[in-house]
């Protein structure tokens, strides 16, 4: 089968479906991959990059469309490029189906089979294949980066013989895979990170990222069944612009990253809030491109307002790691759908058929709504009052002391009756065994868990104390059977006691600091 | 010739020195000298007990002991630590050997019969109880060392009724130690012997019924009876030194098992009676997700890019003979300064603390080497964790699985790092028998192979 790569042919698009690395595994994988010329180019892939990775280089697009089997891209083709395309190709690459009906009505008539990577459900089996969630984690990196570079101080705070810097605060909106991201970034570079989201169950994800979760007084979880957050009641939403006024006047750099499928982004940070921010303090924007979170940001453009606050709604993609990351994306779906030589498009299952957008010239979307957070069951907890609590410790420590009074007597009843049936000389012996009992416990008890082997192969060579035995037993004459079998067992503890005592010594020579 | 007080005082001056002998092992630095306790220990005891009164034989006994010599340092010095189990095993079957043995000759000896009323009785009672635990260790203690050793099949044999069987058996011991008791001269001796006969019997029985995954429990139980074996003995020779030190020996097992028991989560006398290693048959439909195997390329360039590692190793390490290269493998990675340690189950492998043998063996140094405890805390900020040839003990379903036969057990919880690579022969099941979720997990990739070939690819990825 053969996979072609052509060239994106959006001037401001740099990444590539395919990386030497991927075209390596796709190869592994047994198709024969056709890559357009200077595809990689934009990305710091070369030609020669491909074809040493056993790419085939053609010079133009067209080849691609008319002889391949696969066509792997990044942006969602334009109609020129869809005009090419033959009759059952199977296309991967962004669509954006809820926005582009045209396209999709397009790609049907021409009997395309397209996979919407942006479509892929969000389910566990299906992570490696998501590439909104790759690309979102470069996103929320860079978002950092970004902002850092036009803040123009320090992020992470500092004593010096000079004096003292504060540490800045960045305070994340947003906390999916971009604004996870961007957490963990900007705590790495010493700032002080704050977040805000409406889905409750992500505080735990934000504070072990190293943010401090921010939350406003109402109860209401944003999360929803699709894993991404609905829109809030309008009490909340009061709320959550007065909690963001009083962040924005004291943070200095805002990321913002929230976005609801198929819809234009929230507006969270309004035109007065960025009055109240101090100059020289820092948005970025990632949802500029649906509408901006910032009801001041200008898609693809960086500016900074009267007020002296950059707002920045485009951001570099790292297209040599992006490209890496979306083509492993693909080739992970490629993976899953039987590689060359079982090559099928499995409309049962559960991904294929709800990224396949479009199969056999009929359009599939929406598809069917596919629930994915893990559902938390709610336990409820009984109540229990402090005066029931009491009691029960109560009743569980008398029933402690009862029982070891019961046990106590037990033991002294037998000792008694011991006592009464034994010679005197048993009872001395008795004594010495209980005793030593004890002391073995308490000694035993310390010891190391890591020396335990030792401990049994010591113990081992102890016990051939038994030794005694024999060594009391023997007599001058060796035809008696007494002396015969006491000879035998001197022989065996001593094996006992020789090897046990020389394995122990062996292994703990070995333990070295 | 000395006498019986200076006699009495060399044996607890022994029993000091083994007691602090065994408190030694209380750390790595100590023990070293604490072998030396007790080897001083044991030759003071056993000078004091030729040169007392009323021994003979002297030549016998110097041609035992230099006959055993040459034998115990031949074994010793060629065993190999994977074979450490088997080693201790059959050296418990000495001490069991060697207490039927002396139980036969205290009865034999003429000076037995002249004792009169309650001290006849009580005597009687020891060496029947003496040779009755004797013979059980002896014989449990070669079918543990068989088992061990692959001679004989690790899977318990069980058959219906058993239990019962077995109760029958002590019943009937216990009505032939009676007519011991009250059989006059050496009238007693068919009595003696046929309840040995069923002694031997029950303990190879025992221990057959014990399957694989119980051998660590099995053996430090067999360890706890080798020991009360000695104070049985100790008891019939009148001797305290004997008693001390059985009774350290048999409480120093009986802790180990108890530590094994925990370490499982099974209750001691379930062990015992056994079925544990017996398999049981996990459904796969309940598994949810997809396992992921990764290449050796990709495996190494996780390592490679991990800051902290912690490696996991199972019996399956042993088996391998691996740990010298994943030694070889630490040292590459410490050098690349990465932080590399070791988390050890105490039941992985076939004996307590076995692991850290093999991995002392391999030069790994000790301050790597953590208990679960230790390291579970530090596993959400671990990178990449290799479990080497484990199964049951980094099983989740152990913590999540209520339906899961090793529900409870408490395991190394690998699954909350950020990466996990499970280096497996196979999907096979472990000892428990139960699936492992683990390797279903999202961030839990399979390296398939021999486990020292494994690590050998590796290192030649992380040299490369």
């Amino acid at each position: 089968m053969k996979v072609g790569i052509p060239k994106e042919i959006e001037p401001k698009e740099f990444r590539v479906a395919a990386t030497p690395k991927t075209v390596n595994r796709l190869i592994k994988q047994g198709f024969d991959v056709f890559i357009q010329k200077d595809a990689g180019l934009k990305a710091n892939f070369s030609n020669e990059d491909f074809k040493a990775a056993g790419a085939t280089i053609v010079p133009s697009a067209i080849e691609i469309y008319k002889e391949c089997d696969v066509v792997l891209k990044v942006l969602a083709p334009k109609f020129e490029e869809v005009e090419l395309m033959k009759e059952g190709l199977v296309l991967l690459s962004y669509l954006w189906p809820a926005q582009n009906p045209d396209l999709l009505k397009k790609l049907a008539d021409q009997k395309v089979n397209a996979v919407a990577m942006d479509a892929i459900p969000r389910i566990s089996r299906a992570q490696k294949m998501d590439v909104l969630s790759s690309m979102a984690n470069i996103a929320g990196y860079r978002a950092v980066i970004e902002g850092a570079n036009h803040y123009g101080k320090f992020l992470n705070g500092q004593i010096t013989a000079a004096g003292k810097v504060d540490p800045a605060k960045v305070l994340v909106i947003g906390a999916g895979v971009a604004g996870l991201a961007a957490i963990g970034t900007a705590n790495s570079l010493g700032a002080i990170v704050r977040a805000f989201d409406t889905r409750l169950e992500v505080a735990e994800q934000i504070q072990s990222m190293g943010a401090e979760f921010l939350s406003v007084d109402i109860k209401e979880d944003g999360a929803t069944a699709s894993g991404y957050s609905k829109v809030m009641s309008k009490e909340f939403i009061e709320a959550e612009m007065a909690l963001f006024k009083a962040q924005a006047a004291e943070v200095d750099i805002i990321i913002t990253t929230a976005q609801i499928p198929g819809r234009e982004a929230p507006k969270l940070i309004l035109e007065d809030h960025v009055k109240v921010m101090k100059a020289g303090s820092v948005i970025v924007d990632l949802a500029a491109s649906t509408g901006g979170n910032c009801a001041l940001t200008k898609n693809d453009e960086i500016y900074t307002t009267d007020n002296g606050v950059t707002i920045i709604g485009k951001l570099d993609q790292l297209p040599n790691q992006a490209s890496q990351l979306y083509g492993n994306n693909l080739c992970h779906l490629l993976d899953d759908m039987g590689k060359a030589e079982n090559f099928k498009i499995n409309m049962e299952d559960d991904v294929v058929k709800r990224a396949m957008v479009t199969y056999q010239g009929k359009i599939n979307w929406p598809p069917e709504p596919l629930p994915v957070s893990p559902q938390k069951p709610k336990i409820e907890e009984p109540v229990v009052s402090p005066e029931e609590l009491a009691l029960a410790k109560a009743k569980a420590s008398r029933k402690k002391i009862i029982g070891m009074v019961v046990k106590l007597s037990v033991i002294g009843l037998f000792l008694f009756l011991l006592g009464k049936v034994a010679p005197s000389d048993f009872m001395g012996h008795f004594t010495v065994f209980v005793l030593a009992v004890f002391v073995g416990w308490q000694v035993i008890w310390n010891v190391s868990h890591a020396l335990h082997t030792p401990l049994m192969s010591v113990t081992n060579a102890i016990s051939g104390i038994i030794i005694i035995g024999g060594l009391l037993q023997v007599s001058d004459d060796i035809s008696s059977p007494m002396t015969i079998l006491a000879f035998v067992a001197i022989l065996v503890a001593s094996i006992n006691i020789v090897g046990g005592f020389f394995v122990t010594h062996r292994m703990l020579k070995m333990f070295k600091k | 010739m000395i006498s019986t007080q200076i006699q009495t005082a060399a044996y607890l001056f022994a029993s000091i020195l083994f007691i602090l002998s065994l408190g030694g092992l209380s750390s790595q630095e100590s023990a070293k000298h604490g072998v030396f306790y007790g080897i001083a220990g044991m030759i003071i005891t056993i000078l004091a007990t030729v040169f007392g009164a009323g021994v003979e034989g002297h030549i016998y006994i110097i041609v035992a002991i230099a006959i055993a010599s040459v034998i115990g340092i031949i074994v010793a010095r060629k065993v190999e630590m994977t074979a450490m189990p088997q080693l201790v095993a059959i050296l418990h079957s000495f001490v069991g050997l060697a207490a039927v043995l002396v139980g036969f000759g205290s009865y034999l000896d003429p000076a037995t019969h002249l004792l009169q009323g309650a001290e006849h009785n009580i005597h009687f009672v020891e060496v029947f109880v003496g040779v009755f635990i004797g013979a059980i260790t002896f014989t449990g203690s070669i079918v543990a060392w068989g088992k061990l050793d692959g001679k004989i099949r690790s899977k318990p044999l069980l058959y219906k009724g058993r239990h019962l069987v077995n109760i029958i058996l002590v019943i009937t011991s216990v009505i032939l130690g009676v007519l011991f008791t009250m059989a006059e001269g050496n009238e007693g001796l068919p009595f003696l012997m046929i309840m040995t006969a069923i002694a031997l019997f029950i303990g190879v029985m025992l221990v057959m019924a014990i399957g694989g995954a119980d051998m660590p429990v099995v053996v430090s139980m067999l360890n706890s009876y080798s020991g009360w074996a000695a104070a049985a003995a100790g008891f019939m020779l009148g001797n305290d030194l004997l008693i001390v030190t059985g009774a350290l020996v048999g409480s120093s097992g009986a802790i180990l098992s108890i530590i094994m028991c925990n370490a499982m989560n099974r209750s001691f006398l379930s062990v015992i009676f056994g079925g544990f290693g017996e398999v049981m048959h996990g459904s796969e439909a309940d598994m949810v997700g997809e396992v992921t195997s990764i290449d050796h390329e990709a495996a190494a360039e996780l390592l490679k890019n991990a800051q902290s590692i912690v490696i996991v190793p199972g019996y399956g390490m042993a088996v391998a003979k691996a740990q010298y290269p994943v030694h070889d493998m630490v040292d590459i990675l410490k050098k690349a300064g990465k932080q590399v340690r070791f988390g050890i189950h105490p039941v992985a492998g076939r004996l307590p603390g076995h692991m850290n043998v093999l991995l002392a063996e391999a030069n790994v140094s000790y301050d790597l080497v953590l208990e679960m405890d230790e390291i579970n805390e530090d596993l959400p900020k671990t990178d990449v964790v290799m479990v080497i040839g484990a199964n049951d003990i980094v099983n989740p379903g152990a913590e999540e699985d209520k339906t899961s036969p090793i529900y409870g057990m408490p395991v190394i919880q690998v699954w909350n790092a950020r990466n996990v690579i499970v280096m497996k022969r196979s999907m096979a099941v472990g000892y428990a028998g139960v699936q492992n979720p683990l390797f279903y997990k999202e961030n839990t990739d399979m390296l398939y192979g021999d486990a020292k070939e494994s690590v050998d690819k590796l290192n030649g990825f992380l040299r490369g």
